[in-house]
């Protein structure tokens, strides 16, 4: 049984319909990307699973259903979502900002050691610490981004292009940090990404949306070595 | 009078009543945190609040102005309020959450054109007197200076709560979160912060403090339906200078302005009493240019 199941799934804003099939799988503890070009419904996508966007479909998370629910109940059921242009808190600091993110725990000494972890993970962040998050540069926020979400202790990450507006290198560090997270702590990632390289580097499989739609998944070694498909989809 | 004596008398009687804009300051800015837009209606609320005291204090203990009648009125109207303010945001303001910023203080503004007729309707425009339960006109004297119970009373009051809420602001979860939904709901909301909730308390609490504010400041003159239409402006003012976000701030602010105004009236000869009133907006508009986060925010105004 996956950790996180799609089947199906429709949303709308307002009237308008703008997703239309959406089915995706994140087994416990994989990664899988989301794939797609602008205006596809990658960020729609993961709106539905977080509860900011109305569904239809199926939705279902650890065996039970969540669509519909509310965007604080699903963060509660141990979903963490960096939504797209980052969401952090501009007027709270880079410690504030991580304490928010731990803000329905319990485990305060646990709390403590995992600010560190992540202040490890990201020196730049701990340079910054008592800095208003808005301070930061866009590297930077995406990583405190990353690090409130992680700060939840979630069992599933969905992360919405970290690297969107970053400089290439900024990009990489991003991807390689989370890439560790990953190694490191096991919880399974949701990743919507445009650079399918980055995305490939983290993910076990892929998902390609188009116009509102699932059209293809695969694991990224049978997509890789697809010739037609990357020429089609992932930019060559 | 020796004019040091006057001096020390003004700076007195400008703590007390500034107290009074503080305390409104300080409901402002507690709404503001939780919402993250200035409620012109809580003047007005804190005016319902005690009204409702007033009246619950005289049918418990019926015969006007008892001690206990007038302290379970209190009670009554802090806990009447802190219901009025969750009830408000419930129905009231979660009905515009998706609504420009500009519409929301327009509802504001809607809301405290509502209360006010409501509270006409109810208990009349004539002024009610307040029961003070300190004994009202009692002073100390000291050398020239008279302070009287009601500004040692009204001053403490404010500024114990002014340290709870800073305490609570920047110390606590709870002030955690409501700082995380005055930034970003919906951001906040993604952390599982419960923004609806958090929104309620936020408005429960400022018109809780809201009422104190307008049962001190009643027990001093008294009461009418629009005892806090010209307050509304200095406690804007104070948060304006003080910051939207730090309740030491707006206090602070609140009796700086108020001293600063009676100063002014009293030593420059041109302003005097009738232009005293311009001295807030001279501050101002001059904090707004050298620091528009407030002199102890650390969020810019973007726009009022
Ligand atoms: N708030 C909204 N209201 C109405 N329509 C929207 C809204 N957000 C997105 N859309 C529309 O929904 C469709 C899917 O958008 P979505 O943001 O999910 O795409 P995306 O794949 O994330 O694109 P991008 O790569 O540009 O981020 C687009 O046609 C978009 O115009
Ligand atoms: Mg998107």
């Amino acid at each position: 049984m996956p950790l996180l199941e799609l089947v199906d799934v429709t949303a709308f804003y307002g009237p308008v319909q703008v997703l239309d099939g959406v089915s995706i799988s994140v087994p416990e503890g994989g990664a899988v990307g989301i794939l797609g070009a602008n205006g596809a419904g990658k960020t729609t996508t993961l709106r539905a699973i977080s509860g900011t966007v109305r569904a239809g479909g199926t939705i279902r998370y650890r065996d039970r259903s969540i669509r519909g629910l509310k965007p604080e109940r699903v963060a509660s059921l141990g979903i963490a979502h960096v939504p797209e242009g980052r969401g952090t808190l501009g007027n709270l600091t880079v410690r504030e900002n991580l304490m928010v993110g731990a803000y329905l725990r319990k485990d305060h000494r646990q709390v403590a050691t995992d600010v560190e972890y992540l202040l490890d993970l990201f020196p730049n962040l701990r340079e910054r610490i008592r800095s208003n998050a808005s301070a930061l540069s866009g590297g930077e926020q995406q990583m405190l981004a990353v690090s409130r979400a992680f700060m939840a202790k979630p069992r599933l990450l969905i992360l919405d292009e970290p690297s969107l507006g970053l400089a290439p290198s900024t990009a990489r560090n991003v991807y390689d940090a989370i890439g560790r997270l990953r190694r490191e702590s096991g919880i399974a990632m949701l990743v919507v990404e445009q650079n399918a390289n980055l995305a490939f580097s983290v993910v076990d499989s892929v998902t390609v949306l188009e116009t509102g739609r699932s059209v293809l998944s695969g694991t990224t070694a049978e997509l890789r070595g697809d010739d037609d498909i990357r020429r089609a989809y992932l930019g060559g | 009078m020796n004019p040091f004596g006057t001096f020390i008398q003004l700076l007195v009687d400008g703590l007390a009543q500034g107290s009074i804009y503080g305390a409104l300051a300080l409901a402002i800015v507690l709404v503001n945190q939780a919402t993250g837009l200035v409620n012109f209606a809580q003047g007005g609320m804190a005016v319902l609040g005690s009204y409702i005291g007033l009246t619950i204090g005289n049918l418990l203990i019926p015969g006007v102005g008892s001690t206990l009648g007038v302290v379970l009125g209190i009670v009554a109207a802090v806990i009447a309020s802190l219901a009025l303010g969750g009830v408000v945001e419930r129905f009231v303001m979660r009905r515009f959450e998706r609504a420009e910023e500009d519409t929301k203080v327009v509802a504001t503004i809607g809301l405290l054109t509502l209360i006010t007729g409501l509270v006409g309707l109810i208990w009349g425009f004539n002024p009610t007197p307040y029961p003070f339960f300190f004994g009202g006109s009692e002073s100390l004297r000291i050398g020239d200076v008279s302070i009287s119970v009601w500004s040692i009373v009204t001053f403490t009051t404010i500024v114990a709560l002014m340290v709870v809420l800073q305490i609570l602001f920047r110390g606590t979860k709870f002030g955690l979160g409501m700082r995380a939904v005055a930034d970003n709901a919906p951001s906040a909301a993604l952390a599982g912060i419960r923004v609806g909730g958090l929104r309620m308390a936020g408005w429960g609490l400022a018109a809780a403090l809201g009422t104190v504010a307008a049962i001190l400041l009643a027990s001093k003159s008294q009461l009418t339906p629009n005892n806090f239409d010209g307050i509304l402006v200095y406690a804007l003012a104070a948060v304006v200078i003080g910051g939207l976000d730090s309740p030491i701030g707006a206090v602070v602010a609140a009796l700086g302005i108020t001293i600063l105004e009676s100063l002014a009236a009293a030593y420059i000869p041109w302003i005097g009493h009738d232009l005293k009133v311009v001295v807030p907006f001279v501050l101002v508009f001059v904090v707004l240019i050298i620091r528009p986060q407030g002199l102890f925010g650390r969020r810019a105004v973007v726009r009022v």
